[in-house]
């Protein structure tokens, strides 16, 4: 009895996460240019589309490029950062993972008119440069988050042991500390790039006039015209999203990444 | 390894970085902003420094107050449907097998990453009359032709629940998982049934927990910028709607920072408030 | 002289003093057991030969160096920790291997030495096998062969046999004694278990409050301890008040003719171990009890008796078992060369 109320109560919840992806799903496959549910015809042309149309190709183009600059950047940010408040005993550089913290928490329209002031005024406003930084800056919390986590979960007696047999502390860092933090590097990656694939505001704030990231040209096509193609991105989109994580699940610890004590074995 | 204070002047050298990256990319455009706020507009470029409170003050109109009263109480609405559905789940899910749970977060996660243009897209054509949830009832014999859904309040705040579910999820999950669950299995040995143990022993158990979860959500749909452009009518638009329309296509960057500048006042001092009214209610 | 001496040695974290004023001389090739209960500050002390802890004051010299302020990679150590600590990204033998490998030794050379130590643990052919998969005495094996690659001129272990059963514990013990002597390499443990300790050691240290009571090997320890709390702590003794009268010493009301007390010490205690309680019919005795309980470990006797308001423990072997029940009259006989005067 209660498992089958838990089964349907799952089943409701899964209806409800998936219903909105199955229609666009539909939607995608129209053989003509409907935005018809359920689909008219069957084509996968909608797919090619993406790719064949230089406007989504560029706009394509553009998303996976910041997307693949920008996490690479917060990471950097957040590296150095996490390992410093592991390391040493500073409480007044807790500042600074709250400052890292901060842009994701607060709300993202808030972010993102702070920015778009900052580049205004100082006169970068526009360049693609100033939407790797921003988004650096917006998504650099995800790596923080799973390297602060990685790093409280390294048993500080190895870095000791290391010591005694030798290491000093940048062959400790190199043998020890960058190995078993690898997998919490990967997965502050992997979230960072998945999120500034899909990020509109910021991207909007800053680059909107000048050029279109995936989200922003969806957006454009939403007000200037429906079009089947939005629906094969977002299914692509889904799908990439869905990948990645995956991947982050199959060779990381997904429950210990968000906050679960200890995985069981 | 002992935690040291740093000593010597490169030991501060890694914090170099990201210190200065945060700085100046973060703290600078926020004073930048706030600075903003108290400038005027500049119909032919942007603004023009100045120090005026008319930004400000345009808030004391009743159209404004209505906005602001609609912003929270659709962020309220949303942060109580989130938590009322995400409780009993999340706290479910930390009952299952591993593999259960991981594909679920997998799934949860993939949902939380998707841009609000993309679930604003997805959910207009699911509300829509030409490709919409309508006609399956229509096929099903439910429904004698197939109908619009939006706009409307309903459509906004679906797809905002929507849009938040997992973010509440993937907030309660940390602490569900932790939840000693011979709590429950005690509370069973004295004679509850399980929906009495969750009531009488996870739910109290769980109260600051979700105190903070649903000031999280809050928060969290406070920020949503597009669902109610894209599945409301205009007087269905939040705070964060109009910061952008005023900031994009009005072009009255001041006026758009004042009021990035009064939510954020607003979300600390509601924020202060639950936390006070918390800590006190605790001492009590 | 070579070998490891601590002059003055004081550690303090705030306005806590965790280490006070320690001296300390530990001979090359010494097995030396800092003992003492939790918080006693014998794990700051290792830490500090380690050079993981800086003492606030005092000196630490090595082979007649000063060693106080060099930093630990360079104090050529091995260290076995409570944790155990096994890198586990490496396999066993990349574990064994680590400090020959940052030294810059080449492949060969490392693989000789792994094989050389795996064959001392009696765990060869574990080399490419993963930390996780092994059993814990296997793992506490491999910490101890890699803190041995290097043949460090010092061996410290950290409460190494903590995590491991009772019996697997005692087997390591007389393993780890062996091992080092053959050796021949100047070690130190810390550990709170006084039987790990006198099983062990050439020279057991004593600690409490941060301060050293007694250094001296393990017997003496045992007979001859320094005050009353190495004696209460190692081992079961009675510790009881005793007057000094003309002749010798007053204790439980009855004089004890011959024990002789310090002069100008006029009160104090003597500890007598269990064994040297010898219980005889009353009246053959100057002391007279009454037996309260009696526990029968079968490898010993323990009889806990009440005498002038103190309890006693008299402990015996099997076949010299006392003929007692619970509620007799017995007879308390002390020689009083197994009483060891101590100031109260």
């Amino acid at each position: 009895m209660n498992a089958l109320l838990q089964r349907v109560y799952f089943g409701l919840v899964g209806l409800f996460l998936v219903l909105p992806i199955i229609v666009v799903a539909g939607v995608s496959v129209n053989a003509k240019q409907d935005l018809a549910f359920p689909p008219k015809g069957f084509s996968l042309g909608w797919y090619g589309e993406i790719f064949a149309n230089p406007e989504w190709r560029n706009a394509l183009v553009a998303s996976i490029t910041l997307a693949a600059l920008s996490a690479a950047l917060a990471l950097l940010i957040a590296l150095p950062l996490a390992w410093f408040l592991w390391r040493r005993h500073a409480p007044w550089a807790n500042v600074f993972q709250l400052l890292g913290i901060a842009p994701f928490t607060l709300p993202p329209v808030i972010t993102a008119l702070g920015l778009l002031t900052f580049w205004a005024t100082t006169g970068f406003y526009g360049q693609p440069a100033t939407a790797v930084i921003s988004h650096a800056i917006f998504f650099v919390t995800l790596p923080l988050v799973t390297l602060s986590l990685g790093f409280s979960s390294i048993d500080r007696s190895l870095v000791e042991a290391a010591a005694t047999m030798g290491a000093d502390d940048r062959t400790v860092f190199r043998t020890v500390v960058l190995p078993l933090i690898l997998p919490y590097l990967i997965s502050g990656y992997a979230f960072a790039f998945v999120l500034s694939l899909n990020e509109y505001i910021v991207a909007y704030m800053t680059i909107g006039f000048t050029m279109e990231t995936l989200p922003i040209k969806i957006f454009n096509a939403l007000r200037y015209g429906y079009t089947p193609t939005m629906a094969s991105v977002t299914i692509l989109f889904v799908a990439i999203a869905a990948t990645i994580f995956g991947l982050v699940a199959r060779f990381g610890d997904l429950p210990k990444l968000l906050g679960a004590m200890s995985s069981r074995d | 390894m002992r935690r040291e204070a740093p000593q010597k002047l490169t030991d501060y050298a890694p914090l170099a970085f990201p210190a200065g990256m945060l700085i100046v990319f973060f703290v600078v455009p926020f004073a930048t902003m706030i600075a903003v706020s108290f400038f005027r507009r500049d119909p032919a470029g942007f603004y023009s420094p100045d120090f005026v409170f008319d930004n400000y003050a345009r808030f004391l109109s009743l159209f404004f107050g209505k906005v602001l009263g609609f912003s929270l109480f659709l962020a309220v609405a949303v942060a109580i449907c989130c938590v009322v559905i995400a409780l009993p789940f999340t706290y479910l899910l930390s009952r299952t097998k591993r593999r259960t749970q991981v594909l679920w977060l997998v799934a949860l996660l993939s949902v939380l990453s998707l841009s609000e243009v993309i679930i604003g897209f997805a959910w207009s054509t699911l509300f829509s009359r030409t490709a919409g949830i309508t006609n399956l009832l229509v096929m099903l014999g439910i429904m004698s032709e197939p109908i619009a859904l939006n706009p409307s309040f309903g459509a906004v705040l679906t797809a905002m629940v929507y849009q938040a579910l997992p973010y509440t999820v993937l907030v309660l999950y940390p602490a569900l998982v932790r939840l000693d669950p011979t709590l429950t299995e005690a509370a069973r040995t004295l004679g509850a049934s399980p929906l009495k143990a969750f009531f009488t022993v996870v739910v109290p158990a769980l109260r600051n927990t979700v105190v903070a979860t649903l000031i999280m959500v809050f928060i969290f749909a406070l920020g949503s910028y597009l669902l109610p452009q894209i599945l409301g009518r205009p007087q269905h638009w939040t705070l964060s709607v109009l910061i952008t329309d005023q900031a994009i296509y009005q072009s009255n960057m001041p006026f758009a920072a004042a009021m990035a500048v009064f939510l954020v006042l607003v979300t600390l001092g509601l924020v202060a408030l639950t936390v006070y009214a918390g800590r006190k209610g605790e001492a009590a | 002289m070579s070998g490891l001496t601590l002059q003055n040695v004081t550690k303090q974290f705030g306005t806590f003093t965790a280490v006070r004023n320690v001296a300390l001389t530990v001979p090359h090739g010494t097995f030396v057991c800092l003992l003492g209960p939790s918080g006693c500050g014998k794990t700051t002390l290792m830490r500090m030969v380690a050079g993981l802890d800086l003492p606030t004051e005092g000196e630490i010299r090595l082979d007649d160096k000063d060693i106080t302020n060099v930093p630990t990679h360079k104090r050529d150590l091995g260290m076995v920790f409570q944790s155990l600590a096994l890198f586990p990204h490496l396999t066993v033998g990349e574990n064994i291997a680590y400090s020959l490998r940052i030294r810059g030794a080449g492949k060969d050379e490392q693989k000789k030495r792994v094989d050389e130590l795996l064959s001392m643990i009696h765990l060869s052919g574990y080399a490419d096998r993963p930390v996780a998969k092994l059993s814990g005495g296997q793992r506490q094996r491999v910490a101890i062969a890699r803190a041995l690659a290097i043949s460090p001129k010092l061996f410290l272990l950290d409460e190494p046999l903590s995590a491991l059963d009772a019996k697997l514990r005692e087997a390591m013990q007389v393993e780890l004694r062996q091992l080092q002597q053959r050796l021949g390499i100047t070690t130190i443990v810390v550990t709170h278990d006084q039987r790990e300790a006198m099983t062990m050691a050439d020279t057991v240290v004593v600690m409490n409050g941060g301060e050293i009571r007694q250094a001296a090997p393990p017997v003496d320890i045992y007979r001859r301890p320094a005050d009353t709390f190495v004696a209460d702590f190692i081992g079961m003794t009675n510790l009881l008040d005793f007057k000094a009268d003309g002749t010798g010493a007053t204790v439980l009301g009855a004089s004890i003719p011959g024990l002789v007390v310090p002069n100008g010490l006029a009160s104090g205690i003597v500890s007598v171990r269990p064994e040297d309680v010898h219980l005889t019919v009353p009246g053959n005795a100057p002391i007279t009890g009454t037996v309260i309980f009696i526990r029968d470990l079968g490898g010993t006797i323990e009889t806990f008796v009440e005498a002038a308001g103190k309890q006693i423990v008299a402990v015996s072997v099997p076949n010299a078992r006392p003929d007692v029940a619970v509620g007799q009259s017995v007879g308390i006989a002390l020689d009083p060369a197994d009483c060891v005067v101590l100031k109260s």
